[in-house]
């Protein structure tokens, strides 16, 4: 009957919106659903390296930034679709293994890393992959055009000669900045981190959402001082950015890209391949390209632009004690420069 | 009049009763169905995945019930409460700001002999064609502290609530004025005649005639802006600054936080103005009478120099600003390193190498957008003439009408974590969706169901109702009216909404971002994340890529516009 002809219309388009679920082509190969927070660029390469020795699995990225892969992993939790975590921040990990998220598996070959970067329980949760390093990013050409000095130390950025130069990530959004913060407070304590991160916000221009953007503003020139990570600021180095990329001389607060596999996954066989070859030398030669320290001592040689010292500044950092004031540090620095800073422009 | 002619007259007369009876019946049969399909098509992609979000807002970390003390926490903490008042006070300038100058524009382009006007019409859906991280990016070009304009700000920074309001205004522009345009195209001579003959002032025409008659556009423009802005996070995100507003609030506390608690929490916040949106639609809307009766006159403007050169002041004052801001975005996409490098390359179109999956994102992203224009505009006619076509079942019909408004007021953000609580339950029969591209069209239709619908409404308010009491005594069945009547003379609005739903898919990225999976990327996606890891002038590109395409669809749009509907809209002209 035509009578019912919008109906039918809708059926209809219904009929393909259900169609098109299930054009996805059949696959001879083991998919392996990685979810993931190392850069896009570099994806390209693990993924050939892997499947080269691995011609059975196929890797299907879900890439993102960190927050956000974090953020779909929780949304996740009583579904979960991923197959393994695999170059996620630790400190991530450790928030939803505390969720029950991962199955313990010593990868073949954990005994060549560093035990510094694997997590301690039995078998291990998660296994890290390479740090990624706090740093400062310094625009020499605006330097000069304001008159400001290198810093060389955190110390030195609450001299009032970097006021309204300062860009740093808002701990709130971003884990680069809850990472800074977290290393203050262990460096120096409660009180002495928070007088000087009072200090610091004095300078501060403003607080950006994402752990990148303080580097990639002092690269162009937005800001003079980009308080960000020292890959970040080594790869705008390399596109020809005017910056000197600091390590503070007191230390800097760390974190590491590391691995873990969900609890319940259906290509659990394909998903311990993968943990296998992550520990394995080659995939550390492959980290130590653009990071210059990775989970195996001695392998290969600092990247370009990276400060000569920024292992030895890698502070003695506890994540366990990170993860458990997280929530209370966060609320604290919000409390103290959030609600205040619609004053300030 | 012959024997046989008051015969047959007779006979139908005496026909009609019974016949239009079972007319009326068969048509209140698929009206039903219609209205059924629509409202459980909308509660089961919107209200459930809400409820699923909004239910989070009541429970502690642990998914314990605990009532009300995420609220009140909320509303206990200085910094989250004035974000609130932020939020309030940005929407509301914003909107403000941007209703005037669409209202000014619309009226420019419907009701003067300004010369260019199909020029102006294509230069102001210019914003649409962008992710709102667009204008945000290009600000930062334009005002930032390299910017070549920054002198004009006279040392206030762009960075803070000046960057907002720019930004947002560019982008929610043609969205306001969309609605002011079809609500000003149509209006009734006789009124500007009898105005004449009464001797009624220029001035007075206007406020009497002209205001009236664009009072419900002019709501539905203010609501539809207020919201969006309130909604947005790519502006604020990337230029906000220290000021903070809900929706970033949103990404803080569940991109940074993790704390889907208070992001619920937030998002509920956020939905509180469109309730009072709606409150104040139907408001308006029951004062509101078909303008397009079956006996009008389209109204024709007369040309007036002085009145006519002003506007075209005003809307070439406009389109500089309109052009000038994707112009400055097109420009730091060729730009090897700005400002230090300002060596012309093509390498920020190499996306294979950057993040949010190259070249296939841009591919995704226009199969995604061409479902939706399909299947969006589909469901949205449908539904808008339920609504709007029949007198009976009121209460169905506003249900439908609430819940096709609703969408405009659920940030993005929340909307796909609503999705993503939703179809993950453990045993959903829906399940088999997640990671599909058929997710990413649904929740895209339903994110943008409210503008969509808003102009097949407003189309179909204009059509007077007595054509479908002429059809029903005719013994024309509904659905004939529909396509010999409705859908030729709406038609323009129908290519408009497909349009409408493909620019914005595009876009779209706060309602996606959760969403999408390994084969499923998309561009505005990669927009935001390579914005995210500092690739900027990378991040322009594939923005300007999303507007080159858009661009191309709306040319075809303009084509099939001046060629082939010409002969359905005839009728327009005297």
């Amino acid at each position: 009957m035509l009578n019912n002809l919008p109906g039918r219309l809708f059926v209809g388009a219904c009929l393909v919106a259900a169609a098109m679920a299930f054009q996805a082509p059949a696959e001879a190969r083991t998919p392996l659903l990685v979810y993931t927070a190392v850069e896009a660029d570099e994806l390209a390469g693990f993924k050939a390296a892997f499947e080269a020795e691995h011609p059975d699995i196929e890797i299907n990225w879900v890439r993102d930034s960190t927050g956000v892969v974090t953020s779909k992993l929780l949304a996740e939790k009583n579904n979960p679709q991923a197959d393994i975590v695999w170059g996620l921040a630790a400190t991530s990990l450790m928030l939803l293994d505390n969720e029950g998220y991962f199955q313990g598996y010593r990868p073949v070959g954990l005994e060549n890393l560093d035990p510094r970067y694997v997590d301690d329980s039995d078998p291990p949760m998660w296994v890290g992959q390479r740090a990624w390093i706090a740093a400062i990013c310094f625009n020499t050409v605006e330097a000069e055009r304001h008159g400001i000095p290198m810093p060389t130390s955190w110390k030195d950025l609450t001299d009032p000669v970097y006021r309204g130069h300062i860009v740093m990530p808002n701990p709130n959004s971003s884990g680069t900045g809850f990472l800074d913060v977290s290393s203050w407070i262990q460096m120096w304590g409660e009180e002495e981190a928070w007088q000087f991160m009072d200090a610091l916000h004095e300078n501060i221009m403003q607080y950006t959402h994402s752990g990148s953007a303080p580097c990639r503003q002092a690269a162009s020139g937005e800001a003079v001082v980009g308080i960000s990570f020292a890959y970040r600021g080594a790869r705008l180095k390399e596109q020809g950015a005017p910056i000197e990329i600091i390590a503070p001389s007191e230390g800097a607060g760390w974190d590491l890209e590391a691995f873990a596999i969900v609890k319940g996954t259906k290509n659990l066989e394909a998903a311990q391949k993968l943990a296998d070859w992550s520990v394995s030398r080659k995939a550390n030669e492959i980290y130590a390209e653009n990071y210059a320290v990775v989970a195996m001592p001695g392998v290969g040689e600092r990247p370009r632009h990276f400060p000569a010292d920024i292992d030895e500044k890698m502070i003695d950092n506890d994540f366990s004690w990170a993860a458990q004031n997280r929530m209370r540090i966060l609320d604290e620095w919000r409390d103290r420069y959030d609600a205040k800073t619609e004053t300030r422009s | 009049m012959t024997v046989e002619a008051v015969t047959a007259a007779e006979g139908i007369a005496w026909a009609r009763p019974a016949s239009v009876r079972q007319r009326l019946a068969t048509d209140a049969r698929v009206f039903v169905a219609v209205l059924g399909m629509i409202g459980a098509f909308m509660v089961l992609m919107q209200v459930v995945p809400l409820w699923a979000i909004l239910s989070r807002s009541l429970q502690d970390a642990t998914g314990a019930f605990v009532g009300l003390a995420n609220y009140a926490t909320y509303f206990a903490t200085p910094a989250l409460f004035q974000v609130a008042l932020n939020s309030l006070t940005i929407a509301t300038v914003s909107a403000g700001i941007v209703v005037t100058l669409a209202f000014l524009y619309a009226y420019a382009l419907t009701r003067t002999c300004m010369p260019f006007k199909g020029f102006f019409r294509v230069v102001s859906l210019v914003p649409i064609l962008a992710p709102s991280l667009l204008p945000a990016i290009a600000l930062i070009y334009i005002f930032g502290n390299q910017g070549f304009l920054r002198d004009w700000l006279f040392g206030a920074s762009i960075y803070g609530p000046i960057g907002i309001v720019i930004g947002i205004s560019f982008w929610v522009f043609p969205h306001a004025l969309m609605i002011l345009t079809v609500a000003l195209a149509s209006s009734d001579a006789r009124l500007y005649e009898a105005a004449r003959v009464l001797r009624a002032g220029s001035v007075r025409t206007f406020l009497t005639v002209t205001l009236p008659s664009a009072r419900y556009g002019l709501v539905s423009a203010f609501f539809v802006s207020f919201t969006l802005v309130i909604a947005d996070f790519g502006v604020p995100k990337v230029i906000g600054g220290q000021f903070n507003v809900l929706a970033v609030e949103i990404y803080k506390q569940v991109v940074g936080r993790h704390d889907f608690s208070m992001g619920a929490v937030v998002g509920t916040v956020l939905l509180l103005p469109a309730v009072v949106a709606f409150v104040i639609d139907r408001f308006v809307q029951r004062r509101q009478v078909a303008l397009l009766s079956a006996r009008a006159v389209p109204y024709v403007p007369k040309p007036a120099p002085v009145r006519d050169a002003l506007f075209l002041l005003f809307c070439t004052v406009m389109a500089v600003i309109l052009l000038g801001i994707l112009g400055v975005a097109a420009y730091a996409s060729f730009i090897q390193f700005w400002p230090y490098n300002l060596s012309f390359t093509l390498d920020n179109y190499r996306f294979d190498l950057m993040d949010g999956g190259g070249w296939r994102s841009y591919w995704n992203s226009i199969q995604m957008a061409s479902w939706t224009a399909v299947i969006g505009t589909a469901i949205v006619f449908l539904g808008a003439y339920a609504v709007e076509k029949t007198r009976r079942f009121r209460a169905a019909r506003s249900s439908v009408h609430f819940l096709a408004m609703l969408p405009m007021a659920v940030p993005g953000m929340v909307l796909g974590l609503g999705y993503v609580f939703f179809f993950n339950l453990p045993g959903n029969p829906l399940g088999f969706l997640y990671h599909t591209m058929a997710i990413l069209v649904l929740s895209t239709i339903v994110h943008y169901y409210t503008v969509s619908h808003l102009t097949a409404v407003t189309a179909l308010k204009q059509l007077d109702p007595e054509f479908e009491s002429v059809s029903a005594s005719l013994k024309v069945p509904a659905y004939r009216t529909f396509f010999r009547v409705t859908l030729p003379v709406c038609t323009p609005a129908a290519l408009d909404v497909s349009v409408y739903f493909f620019v914005n898919a595009m876009t779209t990225v706060a309602a996606v971002v959760f969403l999408y999976g390994p084969n499923t990327t998309l561009a505005s996606v990669a927009v935001l994340n390579m914005d995210d890891a500092g690739d900027i002038a990378p991040a322009a590109a594939m923005a300007m890529m999303i507007v080159y395409t858009s661009i191309t669809v709306k040319l075809l749009h303009w084509l099939v516009t001046r060629g082939g509907l010409a002969r359905t809209q005839a009728w327009r002209r005297r």
